[in-house]
């Protein structure tokens, strides 16, 4: 049925499945970049219970962070990354020191509005001092494409789908393998109780804001790499997205993250594809809407009774 | 106490305000500048007070026009349309200027014209390519072309020197310029017999192409149509380079930024787009002009800069063929006469070409194809109107 659509009068078939499979490629690229994005988002919420909006500016700070680096500094692709990461962390864990921390045993609503305005306070920050005008990030990355039968795949796609994947990999481990990772999750359990048996959840929540951040700071490197693009404002869309993404996968689970990352590229592509580009960003917040009235846990997630 | 002292307040401030309207109008020409000097589109203003002062200080030097000197007072708008009110009404009647060069951005061009036209004040804008500026009232002109003509010229250029028969089109859906333009591209290159193979569109701010391209790409279109500004068209050209599609990509005069070059790459090489103004030109006006702007500023003045340029030419021609009657003594009639002349601006040879201005108030002018090479943009040809 959905071969029919791109069927165009007198058509042959092969150019459709080629033309197919070429979206499918692009939904995947985009999903995974939202994927990259949403991993950070979805752990932080799933340790503290904090949706932290300013992860999307976190992620633009250190897209301007690794293009400053490479610019400036020239240092080469893989060192600008790492800088990206460090500053990005130090800025998640001073954000969450001043923003959240002092918040931290009052309202959900509280804080989540205190994430929003860290949020906004980001983004004016960057616009006053950089400008809201584009730059172009330096191109570091060599860039190869490979025709496979008319369908066109480029390095950078596989980098960024090769990277989120690894990450998830790794942040599975750390929280599910590691004393640190027990810790977390101790503290995500019951931060009162965590606190008795001797863990500084001060400490391990630091290093969960760290974390996210780093992840965010890596998404947008490779996304300034990716579209060779960034801005001050670069880091709202796919923030949104992104967190429709964690919702979609069930905001929490690691691997959901990158199931819905995925899921939501496609289906943008194929919203695209099929129909109006207009549509592309409205049925992506459908898709939030839909989920959080038919499987609000998310499509990975266990229906939990919230203790009252 | 106090009322003596309120009284004497209220007798000085009309003093200095009948003095100042006593002595304001005969002694020199008064202009306003009204653009961007901060702010996310300052090049653009810079450009185009860059180039007025360059303009004033040539007439000023060779002895002002019939004797009497220029003098200029700019206001930064910051590209805000509260901004360019108050600056439109401060200039209008504190400063008490002639005539007012702006605004920049079409937005506040049509909230400068608003003002301008209910306290008649003649307004040429220099950059501000949207149809309905002008339309605000008499009182209001451009120097630079108005969007459907570049669209008109680019169909024409696709279809006749580019012999291309299927074009496609990708345009910014929330962006009228770039739907303006799309409709008359679309009308105009139907007409001539060619064919809109695959219209798409995105939006502003959008990073990822790749779908819209896909689709494009399977309709096999000889070029893409893609009226927009550089940010979005250099990541369009390298994402359709990424998807394995060469042809090459038409545009407008948003594509006029050396930032083009770095967010498209190589990838926008071989692009053709339709400018006002083309440094490579051996024309003689042009030149001097060039030649001024580079010793002025050590910089290359851009499109924005020449069509200001042209617009301050526009303003002294009709100034000088106005007469005695710019001059007058009553604010009224010199802003009055200098309307009425500068809409009877005929054959003016300025930088962008000789104009004459309509009935509508919009210039009628050649436009330049410029091709973009690698280092710069290559002059293709003139397009007469």
């Amino acid at each position: 049925m959905a071969a029919l659509a791109f069927l165009g009068e007198g058509e042959d078939v092969a150019p459709v499945i080629q033309e197919i499979l070429q979206q499918l490629v692009n939904g995947i690229s985009l999903g995974s970049i939202y994927a990259l994005v949403a991993l950070g988002y979805t752990m932080v919420y799933g340790i503290i219970k904090l949706i932290n909006f300013a992860h999307g500016d976190i992620y633009m700070i250190g897209a301007f962070t690794g293009y400053f680096a490479i610019k400036i500094f020239h240092l080469p692709f893989l060192p600008a990354l790492v800088v990206a990461m460090v500053v990005a962390a130090c800025l998640g864990i001073l954000i969450e020191r001043l923003a959240y921390r002092p918040l931290r045993n009052s309202t959900r609503i509280a804080a989540l509005i205190t994430a929003i305005g860290v949020s906004f306070l980001i983004q004016n920050v960057a616009l006053l001092i950089w400008q809201p005008n584009p730059r172009a990030f330096p191109d570091v990355f060599p860039f190869r494409s490979y025709d496979l039968w008319g369908v066109y795949i480029d390095n950078r796609q596989l980098l960024i789908l090769g990277v989120s994947v690894l990450l998830m990999i790794v942040l599975h481990y750390v929280v599910h393998y590691t004393n640190i990772g027990r810790a977390m999750r101790a503290v995500a359990l019951d931060d009162d109780a965590a606190r008795l048996m001797g863990i500084d959840v001060d400490k391990v929540i630091s290093f969960t804001f760290a974390i996210g951040s780093a992840l965010a700071a890596a998404g947008g490197v490779l996304v300034g790499v990716y579209y060779n693009r960034i801005d001050p404002m670069m880091g709202t869309m796919p923030g949104l997205k992104a967190f429709v993404a964690a919702v979609l996968g069930g905001i929490g689970i690691i691997p959901g993250a990158m199931l819905g990352g995925l899921v939501m590229g496609v289906a943008e592509v194929m919203v695209v594809a099929l129909t109006e580009s207009t549509w592309k960003d409205a049925v992506a917040f459908a898709i939030l809407i839909i989920i959080l009235l038919v499987r609000p846990a998310g499509i990975m997630g266990r229906r939990v009774r919230e203790k009252v | 106490m106090t009322r003596f002292r309120m009284l004497s307040a209220f007798l000085v401030v009309f003093m200095v305000l009948t003095a100042t309207m006593g002595v304001g109008a005969a002694e020199a020409l008064k202009i306003g500048v009204v653009g961007p000097r901060t702010g996310p589109v300052a090049t653009y203003g810079l450009s185009v007070i860059h180039a007025v002062e360059l303009a004033v200080e040539e007439v000023n030097s060779a002895g002002g026009i019939a004797g009497r000197k220029i003098e200029l007072i700019i206001e930064d708008n910051k590209a805000d349309a509260i901004e360019t009110n108050n600056a439109f009404r401060k200039l209008i009647s504190r400063d008490q200027v002639h005539a007012i060069i702006g605004a920049v951005v079409t937005a506040n061009s049509i909230v400068g014209a608003q003002v301008a036209q209910m306290m008649k004040v003649p307004m040429i804008t220099p950059t501000s390519t949207a149809e309905k500026v002008t339309q605000e009232g008499d009182y209001i002109f451009r120097s630079c072309l108005i969007d459907p003509v570049q669209a008109v010229i680019m169909a024409n250029f696709a279809y006749n020197t580019l012999e291309l028969r299927e074009v496609a089109i990708l345009t910014a859906q929330t962006n009228d310029y770039s739907v303006g333009l799309e409709d008359v591209f679309t009308k105009v290159f139907t007409e001539l017999g060619g064919k809109v193979v695959a219209a798409e569109s995105y939006s502003e701010g959008d990073q990822d192409f790749k779908a819209q391209l896909t689709k494009i790409r399977a309709r096999k279109p000889e070029a893409v149509y893609v009226p927009g500004y550089y940010t979005e068209a250099g990541l369009i050209a390298r994402q359709m380079r990424q998807l394995g599609m060469d042809q090459p990509i038409l545009g407008p005069d948003g594509f006029d930024s050396p930032e083009l070059f770095e967010i498209g790459g190589d990838a926008i090489l071989g692009s053709y787009f339709t400018n006002h103004y083309a440094k490579e030109t051996d024309d003689e006006i042009a030149q001097n002009f060039l030649n001024g702007y580079r010793a002025k500023y050590n910089a290359d003045p851009d499109g924005f800069a020449a069509l200001a340029y042209d617009a301050a030419m526009i303003l002294f021609d009709a100034v000088g063929r106005a007469g005695d009657a710019a001059f007058s003594k009553n604010l009224a009639v010199a802003r009055t006469a200098i309307r009425d002349a500068i809409a009877d601006t005929k054959d003016l040879k300025a930088v962008t070409g000789t104009l004459t201005l309509d009935e509508n108030r919009n210039p009628v002018k050649s436009a330049v194809i410029l091709k973009v090479v690698d280092g710069g943009y290559e002059f293709v040809e003139r397009v007469e109107p």
